[in-house]
């Protein structure tokens, strides 16, 4: 990664950041009742002084520690973040944890597993690793923990 | 001699198959690159849920003993530290595997991490209760004072950046404050119906912890396989054994030095290592060696990285301040149990105390024994593909972050959180502070309100919070970490600038 982009992205954290900061000091002293808001008053001060500091070293270029995230790292984690965020946000709830668990953990590794996925024997290895994790799971969630899962359309 | 009379407890069936189960657990958690202790308890607190406070303890007690003592059979035999405690070990360790004693280097890894472990817990054992009744004569204000400590003490010294750090542990607390004001009953920072509660403290370390490995797993996309172990040849144990206790000058400094820095809140597994092997280096006649397969720096390492876990856990227990990031994540362990680590802990909880560091002190020798026989299998584990162990751990995340409250709300915010995290880490912000933040936020200001009903009474807020001499001392500590990490970080630009002319020149 070029310093050029590493300043952008240290420049862009620090605005969040203090776009937080600003947000939490401005709710803490707007909000009623005061009472409520002493302690986040007296924290928010010390939260927006710190970000405005991050914030100028950054501005600055001083910002050192910290290496970003580089193009090939966040196409890596993209698909990832999206079939964990379809679980977590949708499927989950629409067809039942488990069914929902297997079907992640099968698309997670496909995604990343290393093997070829044209071998057909590769899939077969995945959907076996899948059913002897998901396996494990129920047994100890549903029988050792008695954790009620949410159910949906299937299991 | 109190802990004495709770050895029995250790020995009941369900805590012994605990203590067995979650150090072979352990031992193969820390053996898996990729997983750190610190994620590994934090992925097992949902589990200590449904379990008796001792038996939950007890469990996480082993895991923490035997996942630092896990990272160094992948340390050894794939020099790939299995966590950050273990990257001096990886040094000499994996060179001696190189030249065939790869069972010698386990041995002495295992061995030499008993004894730092055994002293450790014994300093434990006999430093906590006397810290336990001096914290006695604290009130809202020192207690005030001790959770803001806790908060500038692991964001100053866990993190590279001061600034980042303590921005870190603001985050926590603000974190910490979202839900409903306990006294007025006011909503604060609720933007969603799944934060009407407040943010679940297990859902929260689960995510801050585990997720961000998780998404570093995938970061590395399909191009990582599975690695190749050294194999290991039998070794006598009693040939280890005398090879151990021929070099004691590496296993004192390794125990003393990882004992010391073990006391110091926030500084961890990984310095206590690195310390100990840098000074074990300086005091051996053969210099020379290190780095090249000697024995003297694994044993001076491993008997550092377990030598710490001990005294970590007394700031932890007297004062409510974790000596390291797994301790902040046992914090949160203690908490969801009802127990509230501090003066009366010894008072009230005598029994679960006592038992959780007896278990401890059982731990290290059932470490040694199964460490040495489930290394071999331990490192064929360490082996799985990064794939499963990233779809594995996501999965574990969910469910257990799911079975705490049995709430969507909590697993959303853990995935929220994690992702979050990930992104800050990247940034050169860090977990632990987080942590520290969003566990201590709740006592730091039930502290910080009730300190302002009584100054009210009193002389006012500012001569009841900033005067005193446990309150001045206090101030001065929190002043000091800031100052000294402040300095630290002048230092070391001030070092990278001159290397930077130096290599220009």
């Amino acid at each position: 990664m070029t310093s050029g982009s590493r300043n952008i992205q240290q420049i862009s954290s620090a605005t969040i950041i203090l776009v937080i900061a600003i947000s939490v000091a401005w709710l803490s002293y707007t909000r009623q009742p005061a009472e409520a808001f002493l302690f986040p008053r007296l924290i928010s001060i010390v939260f927006l002084v710190l970000s405005i500091w991050n914030f100028a070293r950054a501005a600055l270029g001083l910002a050192r520690v910290g290496e970003g995230v580089d193009t090939t790292s966040a196409m890596h984690i993209t698909p990832g973040l999206v079939v964990m965020a379809v679980y977590v946000f949708w499927l989950a709830n629409f067809l039942g944890f488990y069914v929902a668990s297997i079907l992640t953990f099968f698309t997670l590794l496909t995604l990343y597993d290393t093997g070829n996925r044209k071998q057909f024997s590769n899939w077969v290895t995945r959907a076996l690793i899948t059913v002897f994790f998901m396996a494990i799971i129920y047994g100890l969630f549903n029988y050792v923990l008695k954790v009620q899962l949410p159910r949906g359309l299937l299991i | 001699m109190e802990f004495l009379g709770y050895f029995s407890h250790v020995f009941e069936p369900i805590s012994l198959l605990l203590l067995v189960g979650g150090t072979i657990g352990g031992l193969i958690l820390g053996a898996t690159p990729g997983l750190s202790p610190t994620m590994a308890v934090a992925l097992l607190i949902p589990f200590t849920f449904h379990l008796q406070p001792s038996q939950g303890l007890i469990l996480l007690g082993a895991a923490y003993t035997s996942t630092v003592a896990g990272g160094a059979v992948s340390a050894i035999l794939l020099k790939i530290p299995g966590a950050p405690a273990n990257i001096a070990t990886a040094l000499d360790g994996n060179e001696m595997a190189k030249k065939g004693e790869g069972a010698k280097a386990l041995h002495l890894a295992f061995m030499s991490s008993a004894v730092g472990g055994i002293i450790g817990v014994l300093l434990l054992i006999f430093l906590t209760p006397t810290l336990a009744k001096w914290a006695l004569a604290f009130g809202p204000s020192h207690l005030f004072w001790i959770a803001i400590l806790g908060v500038t003490v692991i964001g100053t010294l866990d993190s590279q950046s001061f600034v980042k750090g303590l921005l870190s542990g603001c985050i926590g607390l603000w974190l910490s404050m979202i839900g409903y004001d306990d006294i007025q009953g006011a909503e604060r920072f609720i933007f969603t119906d799944a934060l009407t509660g407040g943010i679940n403290i297990i859902a929260a370390l689960i995510g801050l912890f585990a997720i961000p490995q998780v998404l570093d797993m995938m970061s590395k996309g399909r191009s990582l396989s599975s690695m190749g172990a050294i194999e290991v040849q039998r070794q006598s144990l009693t040939a280890s054994f005398k090879e151990m206790i021929s070099n004691m000058r590496a296993l004192s400094i390794g125990t003393v030095v990882g004992s010391i820095i073990g006391l110091i809140p926030g500084v961890g597994g990984q310095i206590a290592g690195l310390v100990a092997y840098d000074q074990a280096r300086k005091f051996s006649p053969d210099k020379d060696k290190f780095g090249t397969g000697h024995p003297e720096g694994v044993i001076a390492a491993e008997s550092a990285n377990n030598a710490m876990v001990g005294p970590s856990l007394v700031p932890l227990l007297t004062l409510s301040i974790p000596g390291s990031p797994t301790a902040a994540v046992l914090l949160g362990g203690l908490l969801i149990h009802g127990i509230f680590p501090g003066s009366d802990l010894f008072k009230n909880h005598a029994a679960v105390a006592w038992t959780f560091i007896d278990s401890m002190l059982i731990g290290q020798v059932l470490m040694v024994i199964f460490g040495i026989y489930i290394a071999n299998l331990a490192a064929k584990i360490a082996q799985v593909p990064r794939s499963v162990l990233a779809a594995g751990v996501f999965i574990l995340a969910v469910f257990g972050a799911y079975s705490v409250q049995q709430s969507m709300g909590d697993v959303r915010v853990m995935i929220v959180l994690g992702v979050a995290m990930y992104f800050l880490e990247k940034f050169g912000f860090t977990a632990a502070p987080l942590v520290l933040g969003l566990i201590l936020g709740p006592i730091a200001e039930s502290n910080f309100l009730q300190g302002s009903l009584i100054a009210g009474a009193q002389d006012g807020a500012a001569v009841y919070f900033l005067t005193g001499t446990l309150n001045l001392f206090l101030i001065a500590l929190v002043l000091a970490s800031v100052g000294y990490a402040f300095w630290s970080t002048l230092m070391a630009k001030r070092q990278a600038d001159k290397s930077e002319k130096t290599g220009k020149a």
